[in-house]
């Protein structure tokens, strides 16, 4: 039985085999009755939209079926049932779980106990390694993973989405440069663990030091609850701002991404530039967690 | 002359050392351990108020090899390789000497285990292992300290202020 719990977990072969997988299945080269007979079970103990929708859109154009919780509130989570048990009791009515959890580390914890494969979509500001895949893929389509420069920008302490593909990249010797407001840096211990594998972080303090010499632009949301008050906030955010008058100059082939929903940091008036490529990562949902699906359940 | 005299300051120190501590019929002498961590040692090991061993306990004594120890005998219990093996997080240096009659019957050193269960709580107040869920914290000894298997969490120090 086949979990897929952190990106940590998958090594660069792993990682290239559902890229590839994914490549084809976008391409329209599989077969639309794979799942058949296949239940997905949906368990989000936190609000999402675009990861449940495109996990059940997934399975569905495979031909499987999915069934959800309707909400927290109304599962047995609040009557004191553990994880544990959830687990165990929906493991005998799936035969894959999706599970979102605000705890890090509830997706390990619910590979100890299900049935069945377990796919990680998201614990607290844990793993997500179907997020981590889909920015891969989408960086891939526009050129090789291998050696290139990627600029992080925005809360790199807690965004959890930055994190794993920094460890991802880690594995294709890219350069990553970071860009974060004082007190949301990349955490010393992540970046000593990437130096150790072998790759440079650069911090920068201003995102123009280096937006000319980038491959790829990440950028994130910076959280408003993460300051004192709105003034604090909107000064820093400012500054954090990903605007058309940034761009000029950059490599024809830069690709700014974004896992979305975002807020002020991308102005609109990017969405319409050639490097604006955060609504096709998030359309790339759809075949990355096809090709994972398959990997757990065919 | 010198090896007679060499003995005689070792007798000394012997017996000077037996008004800390007596010595055991039966049982478990952990010796070398890092001064201070005497009763950390012995909540790795589960001994606690609660159970029954009788224990001496020595600390802070002079010792050539690491300058000061602390020492823990433990009467009428022998203990086993992957009991000890877990001190060996904050005292590396320790060594065992399992006595039966009054006499080292076996003395091993410990190994810091691959896995860690069960002993040390995770720090990250977010971890899934620090709710009601029927687990036990579970940690892997790398190079660099010892990561939470569930949330990925890595401790490089101050491992005694998280023992459970």
């Amino acid at each position: 039985m086949r979990h897929i719990i952190s990106i940590r977990d998958l090594d660069r072969h792993e990682i290239d085999e559902i890229l590839d997988q994914a490549q084809n299945l976008q391409a329209l080269h599989y077969n639309p009755m794979a799942l058949k007979g296949k239940l997905l079970g949906l368990l989000f103990f936190e609000p999402s939209t675009r990861t449940r929708m495109s996990f059940a859109s997934a399975v569905a154009r495979l031909g499987g079926q999915s069934i959800s919780m309707d909400s927290v509130e109304a599962s047995s989570m609040v009557k004191g049932e553990t994880l544990a048990d959830t687990i165990r009791v929906v493991s005998g009515y799936v035969d894959t779980i999706v599970l979102r959890h605000p705890k890090e580390g509830a997706a390990r914890l619910a590979s100890e106990f299900a049935q069945v494969p377990v796919i990680n979509a998201g614990d607290g500001a844990g793993q997500h390694p179907s997020q981590t895949l889909l920015d891969l893929f989408t960086i891939r389509q526009s050129m090789p993973l291998r050696g290139i420069n990627v600029g992080l920008l925005g809360d790199l302490r807690y965004g959890r989405t930055a994190h794993s593909l920094a460890h991802a990249l880690s594995l294709y010797e890219a350069t990553l440069h970071t860009i974060s407001p004082k007190g949301l840096e990349l955490p010393s211990g992540l970046a000593g663990e990437l130096r150790d594998a072998g790759i440079e972080v650069i911090e920068h303090d201003d995102v123009k030091e280096v937006v000319q010499d980038l491959d790829v632009l990440y950028v994130t949301r910076i959280q408003r609850e993460r300051f004192p008050d709105s003034a604090s906030y909107f000064k820093v955010a400012s500054s954090y701002r990903v605007t058309p008058e940034l761009l000029t100059g950059v490599r024809d082939h830069l690709v700014v991404l974004h896992p979305l929903p975002r807020v002020d940091e991308i102005d609109p008036r990017v969405d319409r530039l050639p490097y604006a490529r955060y609504f096709e990562q998030s359309a790339n949902g759809i075949p990355v967690r096809m090709a994972m699906l398959l990997r757990v359940m065919e | 002359m010198k090896e007679h005299r060499r003995g005689k300051e070792r007798n000394e120190k012997d017996a000077r050392q037996g008004l800390l501590i007596s010595p055991i019929e039966n049982g478990t002498v952990i010796d070398h351990i890092t001064a201070g961590e005497a009763l950390n040692v012995l909540r790795i090991i589960g001994i606690t108020g609660t159970t029954q061993e009788s224990i001496s306990v020595a600390t802070n004594v002079e010792s050539g090899k690491i300058g000061y120890k602390d020492i823990v005998k433990i009467k009428n219990r022998e203990l086993r390789k992957d009991e000890v093996d877990k001190i060996a997080l904050i005292a590396p240096k320790a060594s065992i000497n399992i006595i039966r009659d009054y006499t080292v019957w076996e003395k091993k050193g410990v190994e810091i285990p691959s896995e860690v269960v069960g002993i040390v709580r995770c720090p990250n107040p977010g971890c899934i292992s620090n709710t009601n869920e029927p687990i036990q914290s579970c940690f892997l000894v790398q190079a660099k300290g010892m990561r939470c298997v569930y949330c990925d969490w890595l401790i490089s120090k101050d491992i005694t202020s998280n023992i459970i």
